[in-house]
């Protein structure tokens, strides 16, 4: 058999049932092999896209998203992607082809040295030098990228390697890596000192952030916060952990965040931060004096994030669900209706969002459309302000989920992402927010949608400009200085060329109606919403 | 850590990315052939330390990390320096290389080669009095450690 195929027959064993990639030169024996297998390969347009939707595919089902892409131009191009995931931690094989071995180091045609470059941003990348080691590499890969604190694993394969012929293939049981034991138990003893802490406080507030969803924790949460009356705010990441329908959710906290959502924060006396880095995003770059007043419990996968950004008092290294599991078993539930009633009055007198009353309003047409969505939509954001209207205005209820670039801040993220994750949930309804800004930087994937018929929606919000750098230069009394695009295509005609239906709407009453038109619909569409660039995120 | 190629660059680019110093770095096989065990010095607070144990533990060949710092432990560096010296000072030069219990290793008529071990004070000691005869070239390995006694920091590397 042909390592090709053996590498066919591994993406089986690891249950790959699509894979997203942009053929080359150095993967032609993949493509061959691929060709013949039922696994099903979406072609992207442009390599950094297979990285997003790839991820967009993780972040929707719960599996490992995998990338093929070639050599030179094909490895760097996704190198983005990879670098999007690793700060978001989505699980991801990545395979790169590479040349021939004779010729790594002779700077040849497409030879670029990935694993060197993609190494401070990959969990972990293998540079196969012997065919034979193909199935346990891409055992432990699999291994790496979907266990601990999940991220981006890249194998480079020189394309004579995957040529060769191998008489036996046997696809190892086990993995042992000696350097890799996470843990996921979290230990007794801390837990019960959590529940001696909380059970004495008197202001506690969880804080739920991406790692709740990345560990399929979102029940475990719920249950842990019914039982326990505990108020909850949530990071960017974090969004879709918690039912934003519960008497116990407070609101999204951070630069971007609520100020009494911040406030509820400053002022606990015990802070339960869950799966959540403490980023300088979640803490305003306040650092330490983060929640300054309160005893800090930390819980999280990866032993490095505790006591990097805040100091923990008690810090529990373990997997979230099995955790949360065992602390629902053990809290009494606390009597936090002053506390909470005392949070929703700050919410109730912290001013409104300015609105503009002309053109679309994107805070408005937000909330409209949480009430007409399904509670199992996929929303994805890109970056800027599109990103931040829809972290602060879309309401998560029931099953719904909500995919940004948060780590890295990746804009051309959500439309790719959308791809993948409506190819792994053929049967949910993806809806994708995106700028004019991030729209021009991953448009060509409407020719991805175009072939493989993707039926999503695409909200464009067009401000004319960059607006979320836009804004800040304003702040910042600068003037505007290279933040508004002079001169935007017609995104409708556009859009049509590529055999969307589209609408350009001036409105909030125009965009309720095409909207209700999409839904209805079973092609793909677009709106293009005429935005004010003075509307700012609050 | 494991034994592989290129472990060396990634934990050196872990230190530089993160601006962690490297004072020193040395590294060698163990009695197992699959492992080698890498000794460094970095100059830091609590803090630092703390990130720099976690940072490295995440790397997946490193299989331990001992922080040899409160430990008692035998620590030894090789150091070879070339000296000037002329006639008039080739033997006072190598009594003093006896009393440090060096040894000389190269000698033409203008200079000696010396070999020294020991730990960090004993060749800066060293160093300091060569200076006054005029050090022509220092090669240094940076230090390596083992812990005192018979309790074992870790038992990696025994076969």
């Amino acid at each position: 058999m042909k390592s090709a195929e053996i590498i066919m027959q591994c993406l089986k064993k690891e249950n790959v049932r699509v894979v997203f990639g942009y053929p080359g030169a150095t993967v032609i024996p993949i493509y061959e092999a691929l060709r013949k297998s039922d696994i099903e390969h979406v072609l992207v347009r442009q390599e950094q896209a297979a990285g997003h939707a790839a991820s967009g595919y993780a972040r929707a089902t719960g599996k490992v998203g995998v990338c093929i892409v070639t050599s030179g131009p094909g490895a760097s191009n996704i190198i983005t992607g990879i670098a999007a995931a690793y700060m978001d931690s989505i699980p991801m094989v990545v395979i790169t082809g590479q040349v021939k071995s004779s010729l790594i180091g002779r700077d040849v045609f497409q030879e670029l040295d990935i694993t060197g470059a993609a190494e401070s941003f990959t969990k972990y990348n293998f540079l196969v030098k012997k065919a034979e080691y193909i199935p346990k590499i891409m055992k432990e890969a699999f291994y790496i990228a979907r266990t601990g604190r999940k991220g981006p694993v890249l194998i480079d394969i020189p394309v004579d390697i995957m040529d060769e012929d191998i008489d036996d293939f046997e696809y190892p049981q086990t993995v042992d890596i000696r350097g890799y034991k996470p843990t996921t138990e979290g230990h007794v003893g801390q837990i019960r000192k959590i529940v001696d802490r909380i059970k004495n406080s008197r202001r506690p507030i969880i804080c739920a952030g991406g790692g709740v969803i990345l560990s399929n924790a979102e029940k475990q949460l719920r249950e842990f916060v019914e039982k326990s009356h505990i108020p909850v705010v949530n990071t960017l990441m974090g969004k879709g952990a918690m039912n934003e329908d519960s008497n116990y959710y407070i609101g999204f906290i951070g630069t971007h965040g609520f100020d009494y959502a911040n406030r509820a924060v400053e002022s606990a006396d015990v802070l339960i931060l869950i799966g959540s880095r403490a980023s300088d995003r979640t803490t305003c770059g306040i650092g330490s004096r983060f929640a300054a007043e309160a005893d800090i419990i930390h819980i999280d996968i990866d032993p490095a994030e505790i006591d990097k950004n805040l100091n923990a008092d008690i810090p529990v290294v373990g997997d979230i669900k099995i955790i949360l599991e065992k602390l629902s078993r053990m809290i009494c539930p606390l009597d936090t209706e002053k506390w909470i009633y005392k949070i929703k009055e700050w919410s109730e007198n912290s001013d409104p969002d300015e609105n503009s009353t002309e053109k679309v309003n994107p805070k408005i047409i937000l909330n409209k459309i949480s009430d007409l969505l399904e509670n199992d939509v996929i929303l994805t954001a890109d970056v800027g302000q599109n990103q931040i209207w829809c972290a602060r205005n879309f309401k998560i209820l029931g099953d719904r989920k909500f995919f940004t670039s948060g780590g890295l801040g990746t804009m051309g993220y959500s439309i790719p992402a959308a791809i993948g994750a409506k190819i792994g949930c053929p049967d949910k309804r993806v809806v994708a927010f995106v700028g004019d800004g991030g729209f021009q930087m991953s448009m060509f994937e409407l020719g991805t949608i175009l072939e493989k018929r993707i039926n999503i929606i695409i909200v464009l919000l067009n401000n004319s400009g960059l607006g979320l750098v836009r804004e800040i230069q304003r702040n910042n009394h600068f003037e505007e200085f290279e933040v508004n695009f002079e001169a935007n295509p017609d995104f409708v005609k556009l859009a049509g060329a590529y055999g969307l239906l589209a609408r350009r709407v001036e409105n909030n009453v125009e965009f309720k109606k095409a909207f209700q038109e999409a839904l209805y619909s079973d092609k793909t569409f677009l709106i293009e919403c005429i935005v004010d660039p003075l509307e700012n995120t609050f | 850590m494991e034994n592989h190629s290129g472990v060396l660059s990634k934990v050196a680019g872990l230190f530089s990315r993160r601006g962690y110093n490297i004072h020193s770095l040395t590294v060698g096989i163990t009695g197992d052939p699959t492992i080698s065990r890498m000794t460094i010095v970095s100059l830091g607070d609590d803090y630092i330390f703390e990130q720099i144990s976690k940072q490295l533990n995440k790397l997946i060949e490193v299989i331990k990390v001992t922080d040899l710092t409160d430990v008692p432990a035998v620590y030894r560096e090789l150091c070879l320096v070339k000296v000037s010296a002329n006639s008039k000072y080739k033997l006072l030069i190598m009594e003093i290389v006896n009393t440090f219990r060096g040894n000389i290793v190269d000698m033409d008529e203008k200079s000696l080669t010396i070999e020294i071990t020991g730990d960090e004070k004993k060749i800066s000691a060293f160093l300091g009095i060569m200076k006054y005869y005029g050090i022509k070239k220092i090669v240094r390995t940076g230090l390596t450690a083992i812990q005192r006694g018979n309790k074992l920091e870790d038992n990696v590397g025994v076969k």
